[in-house]
C-alpha cells in the first residue's frame, strides 16, 4: 500500500495521542517495531477528503526532544533523518488543551526543525467544560502554522483535521520560537558548514545527541564532538537554557491567546477520587481488590475459551487424519505443525483479557497511582511501581505479563521484572504441583481447617513470590542501569476508558503475540513432536513387529496400544535422551522417565502430566488425573524395589518445575520483547541452574 | 526550604535547583524558577509525594523534590 503523504503524530504522554490514531486510521493498522528496538512501530492509514491516502505514524509520547528514554530517542531519530524510511512530511503535534503551557515546550521544539507541521488542540470539550478560554484565531496567527480545535474522543473536528492534512503546505511556514543561535552561537555555526544544514535547531540537537543517532556517519559524529569540546558546550547547561528561554516564549504567547479561571474543575474531582484511590487504608484494599479480580477473571474468563480454541483443534486434527493420506507427512502437518499452532492460539483469551485490563487501568489513569502507591516497596528490590502487574498477572501465565511489562519506561526496571516474572507459579505448573502433590501430602486437616494438601499448594505459590522478590534484589545489582532512574512523573487527570481503544489494544496485542511470537512455539514444539515421535535407527520398526506377534494377539486394544506407545516413547529420540541426562539428573532423585518429561515439558509444562500417562501406560490428560496419578504411586524403583515417587523426588521434581524455565512460550516473547538472545538465554541459564540446586538441596536433605 | 520540606496543601515558589542534569528533567515538565509549587498529597507509604505545578499533578520522590530549593 502506497500513500502519497507520510503524516507522525507527535506529542506527550496522555494527550489522547493513541485514541487520536486510532480514530484516523481504525482497524487500517499495522504494528512491528523499528530496527533494532523494542519500540512499538504503529503505522496506519487514513483517507483523505481530495481521495488521497495518508500514511499516519503515532510516535512514542514524549514530553521533549531530549530522550530520556529508548522510546523517547525514536521520535527525534525518525523526525531528523530525512532519509529514514519513515520521516514524515507533515507533523502533526497533538496538546492538550487542558494544558497547553506543558504541551507547548514540544511544540516550539518540533517546530523549530522546520517541517510542516499542524497542531491538533485536543480535550477542546475539557477546556471548555472548565473554563479556559482559547483565541484560537490569534494562536493560530501567532504560531504560523494550522490550528484545529478537536475532542478524539468525541470524534469532534476530526472531519476538520483530515482537512487540514490535506490542505497542508508542503514547505515549512511557522514562526520561530526563540532565537536558537543564541544558546551556542559558534558551535551552531560550526556544525551546520560540518553537516551541510541551514536549520540551526537541527545542527544544536546534533551537538547533543549525536553519540545515539545511526544516521551520522562516525567520522561526523567525531566531528561532532570535537567542535564540542573546542567550544567548551555543555550539554546539559545549554538544555536547560534552551528550556527556560522556550518557556518565556509561551508564558507570553499564552498570556495573549488564553483566560483561564482560578483551578479547573475537572481537577478537583480528580483530586477527590484520589483521596479514595491512594488513602493508606483503602488505597491498598481498592488496589489488592482490582488485582484479585484481575487475576480471578484471567483465570475464569479465559478458561471456556481456551478450552474451545483446544477442542476445535482437536477437531481440525482428527478431520486431517481422516482426510489426508496416512503417512509421515500427514503426521508432520497434522501432530506437529496444528498441533503447535494450537499451542499459540491457547494464549490468545488470557492476552486479551489481561490487555484490556491493563488498557483501562492506563487510560482511566490509574495505573499512575499504582506506580505512585507502590514506588517505595519496589524499588528496594530493584522493580517499580508498574512491575505489579506483571508480577499478578504471571500467576495466570507469564506470556501476557512480560507482554504488558512495555508499561515501564526504566528500562533497568523493565528487564528486571522481565527477568523475574517465570518465576511466578503460572497456571500450567498447577496441574504438575496437583499430581504431584496428591501423591506424597496425606489428604488430611491440621489445625483444623488448614487441608495439607491445600497448604503444601499455598507454600509453592507463596515460594514462587518470594523467589522472584530475592531474584529481583540480586539483579537490582548486576544490572547496570543505561538511564538515570529518576521517578518524575505526570499523574494524569482521571477519566472515563475509551472502549474502542481497549477493544484495539486487545486485538493489537494478540495479533502481535501470534505473529512474532508464535513463529517460534510452533518451531519449538514441531521440534519436540518429532523426538518424541521418531527414534534411532529401526528400533520403531521393531516394535512394531513385536507386537504383532501372536502371544499379544490376545490383549485387549487399549493396552495393546498403551504398551506400543509407551515403549515407542522409550525409545524415541527424547528417550534417548532422557537416558543420556539421567545421570545429571539422579542426583535430584529423577530417573530417565522424568528425564523424559522435563524434556517434553519445555513445550509447556502441564505437558508432564500426558508425558508421565505415556510413560506409565494410560489414557490421561490433565482431566483424568487420578489413573496417573494410582500408576505412578505404584511405579516401583526396580533397583531399590522402594517407590519411585518418595517425598524427597515430589517434592524435588516440584521445586524444579518451579525454577526452571521450561517454557518455550516464554523464552519466544522473551524474545520478542528484548530484541536480543542474549536475554532469554540468560534467564534459561539462571532459570536451569537455580532449579538444580534447589532440587538437588531439596532430594538430599528430604531424602 | 526545599519542596521535599513543604506540608501537603502547602505551597511554595521555585528559586533554583541543586541536580543539573535532574533540573533538566524538571523544568522540562514544566517545573521552573518562579513558578509555584503546591504539595497535593504523599504516597500511602511515605514516598514519593504529589505536586501541583503549572495546572497539573506531577509525582516525584522526596530525594528529587529535596534538589528543588524554594523562595
Amino acid at each position: 500500500m502506497k500513500a502519497e503523504l507520510r503524516v507522525a503524530l507527535v506529542g506527550n504522554p496522555n494527550t489522547g495521542k493513541s485514541t487520536l490514531f486510532n480514530v484516523l486510521t481504525g482497524l487500517n493498522q499495522k504494528i512491528g517495531n523499528f530496527p533494532g528496538v523494542t519500540v512499538d512501530k504503529k503505522i496506519g492509514y487514513c483517507d483523505l477528503p481530495d481521495g488521497r491516502r495518508a500514511e499516519i505514524i503515532d510516535l512514542p509520547g514524549t514530553y521533549s526532544l531530549y530522550p530520556k528514554s529508548q522510546d523517547e530517542s525514536i521520535v527525534f531519530s525518525i523526525l531528523a533523518d530525512r532519509n529514514n524510511g519513515f520521516n514524515p512530511d507533515l507533523i502533526v503535534v497533538i496538546i492538550d488543551a487542558t494544558n497547553l503551557k506543558r504541551n507547548l515546550l514540544l511544540y516550539t521544539q518540533v517546530a523549530d526543525l522546520k517541517i510542516p507541521v499542524i497542531v491538533a488542540l485536543n480535550m477542546m470539550d475539557l477546556a471548555d467544560k472548565s473554563g479556559i478560554k482559547i483565541d484560537i484565531n490569534e494562536f493560530s496567527k501567532k504560531l504560523g502554522v494550522p490550528v484545529i480545535p478537536i475532542a478524539a474522543r468525541k470524534l469532534t473536528g476530526i472531519d476538520d483535521l483530515k482537512k487540514a492534512i490535506s490542505f497542508a503546505n508542503n514547505i515549512a511556514l511557522q514562526e520561530d520560537s526563540i532565537d536558537v543561535t543564541a544558546i551556542a552561537p559558534q558551535l551552531i555555526a560550526q556544525i551546520s558548514e560540518e553537516i551541510n544544514t541551514d536549520n540551526p535547531y537541527f545542527a544544536l540537537q546534533l551537538a547533543h545527541q549525536h553519540e545515539h543517532l545511526k544516521f551520522l556517519t562516525p567520522a561526523q559524529s567525531a566531528r561532532i564532538e570535537e567542535l564540542e569540546k573546542e567550544n567548551d558546550f555543555h550539554s546539559q547547561k545549554a538544555q536547560a537554557a534552551e528550556t527556560i528561554a522556550r518557556y518565556n516564549f509561551i508564558n507570553d504567547l499564552l498570556f495573549d491567546t488564553i483566560t483561564k479561571p482560578e483551578t479547573a474543575q475537572e481537577e478537583s474531582m480528580s483530586n477527590r477520587i484520589d483521596k479514595v484511590l491512594t488513602h493508606r487504608v483503602f488505597g491498598f484494599i481498592i488496589f489488592i481488590g482490582i488485582l484479585l479480580f484481575m487475576f480471578q477473571s484471567i483465570f475464569a474468563w479465559s478458561a471456556y475459551p481456551m478450552e474451545l480454541i483446544a477442542d476445535a483443534f482437536v477437531w481440525v486434527q482428527n478431520q486431517l487424519h481422516h482426510l489426508l493420506p496416512a503417512g509421515p507427512a500427514t503426521n508432520l502437518l497434522v501432530d506437529g505443525i496444528v498441533a503447535g499452532l494450537s499451542g499459540v492460539m491457547v494464549f490468545i483469551p488470557q492476552i486479551a483479557i489481561l490487555f484490556a485490563f491493563i488498557s483501562i487501568l492506563e487510560d482511566t489513569g490509574y495505573m499512575s497511582r499504582v506506580t505512585f502507591m507502590m514506588d517505595k516497596i519496589m524499588r528496594k528490590v530493584g522493580l517499580n511501581g508498574k512491575s505489579v502487574v506483571p508480577l499478578i498477572g504471571g500467576f495466570a501465565c507469564a506470556v501476557p505479563s512480560i507482554m504488558s511489562t512495555r508499561t515501564i519506561e526504566n528500562w533497568k526496571d523493565r528487564m528486571i521484572t522481565i527477568m523475574v516474572t517465570p518465576l511466578v507459579t503460572c497456571s500450567a505448573r498447577l496441574p504438575v504441583y496437583t499430581l504431584l502433590i496428591a501423591l506424597v501430602v496425606p489428604n488430611r486437616n491440621v489445625w483444623w481447617i488448614f487441608n495439607m494438601q491445600g497448604l503444601a499448594l499455598t507454600a509453592m505459590y507463596v515460594l514462587s513470590l518470594v523467589s522472584a522478590m530475592i531474584v529481583a534484589y540480586v539483579f537490582k545489582f548486576i544490572l547496570k542501569g543505561r538511564e538515570r532512574g529518576y521517578f518524575i512523573m505526570e499523574l494524569p487527570v482521571y477519566r472515563m476508558p475509551r472502549w474502542s481503544n481497549v477493544l484495539h489494544s486487545m486485538y493489537d496485542r494478540s495479533k502481535a503475540f501470534v505473529l512474532q511470537a508464535g513463529k517460534v512455539i510452533i518451531a519449538v514444539s514441531v521440534i519436540l513432536w518429532v523426538m518424541a515421535s521418531y527414534g534411532p535407527g529401526k528400533r520403531f520398526e521393531n516394535i512394531d513387529k513385536k507386537y504383532q506377534q501372536s502371544q499379544y494377539r490376545t490383549m485387549n486394544a487399549d493396552d495393546l496400544r498403551h504398551a506400543i506407545a509407551s515403549e515407542k516413547l522409550e525409545n524415541s529420540y527424547a528417550g534417548v535422551l532422557g537416558h543420556v541426562i539421567e545421570p545429571a539428573i539422579r542426583p535430584l532423585g529423577f530417573d530417565w522417565k522424568i528425564g523424559i518429561a522435563l524434556i517434553t515439558s519445555f513445550a509447556a509444562r502441564e505437558v508432564f502430566v500426558g508425558t508421565m500417562a505415556t510413560i506409565y501406560s494410560v489414557d490421561g490428560d490433565a482431566d483424568k488425573l487420578e489413573t496417573v496419578q494410582k500408576k505412578m504411586a505404584n511405579a516401583i524403583n526396580p533397583k531399590t524395589g522402594q517407590p519411585v515417587f518418595t517425598v524427597a523426588v515430589a517434592f524435588s521434581l516440584m521445586m524444579f518445575y518451579a525454577f526452571a524455565m521450561q517454557c518455550a512460550s516464554t523464552v519466544a516473547v522473551v524474545y520478542r520483547e528484548t530484541k536480543n538472545w542474549r536475554w532469554p538465554a540468560a534467564q534459561f541459564a539462571y532459570m536451569t541452574v537455580l532449579a538444580y540446586v534447589i532440587s538437588f538441596i531439596t532430594y538430599q536433605v528430604l531424602k | 526550604m526545599r519542596l521535599s520540606q513543604l506540608k501537603v496543601g502547602s505551597k511554595g515558589i521555585v528559586k533554583e535547583f541543586t541536580d543539573l542534569e535532574m533540573s533538566v528533567k524538571l523544568m522540562e515538565m514544566g517545573c521552573l524558577p518562579g513558578e509555584e509549587v503546591l504539595v497535593e498529597r504523599i504516597a500511602p507509604l511515605g514516598d514519593p509525594i504529589a505536586i501541583n505545578v503549572s495546572g497539573y499533578q506531577l509525582s516525584l520522590r522526596k530525594r528529587e523534590a529535596s534538589t528543588i530549593i524554594l523562595q
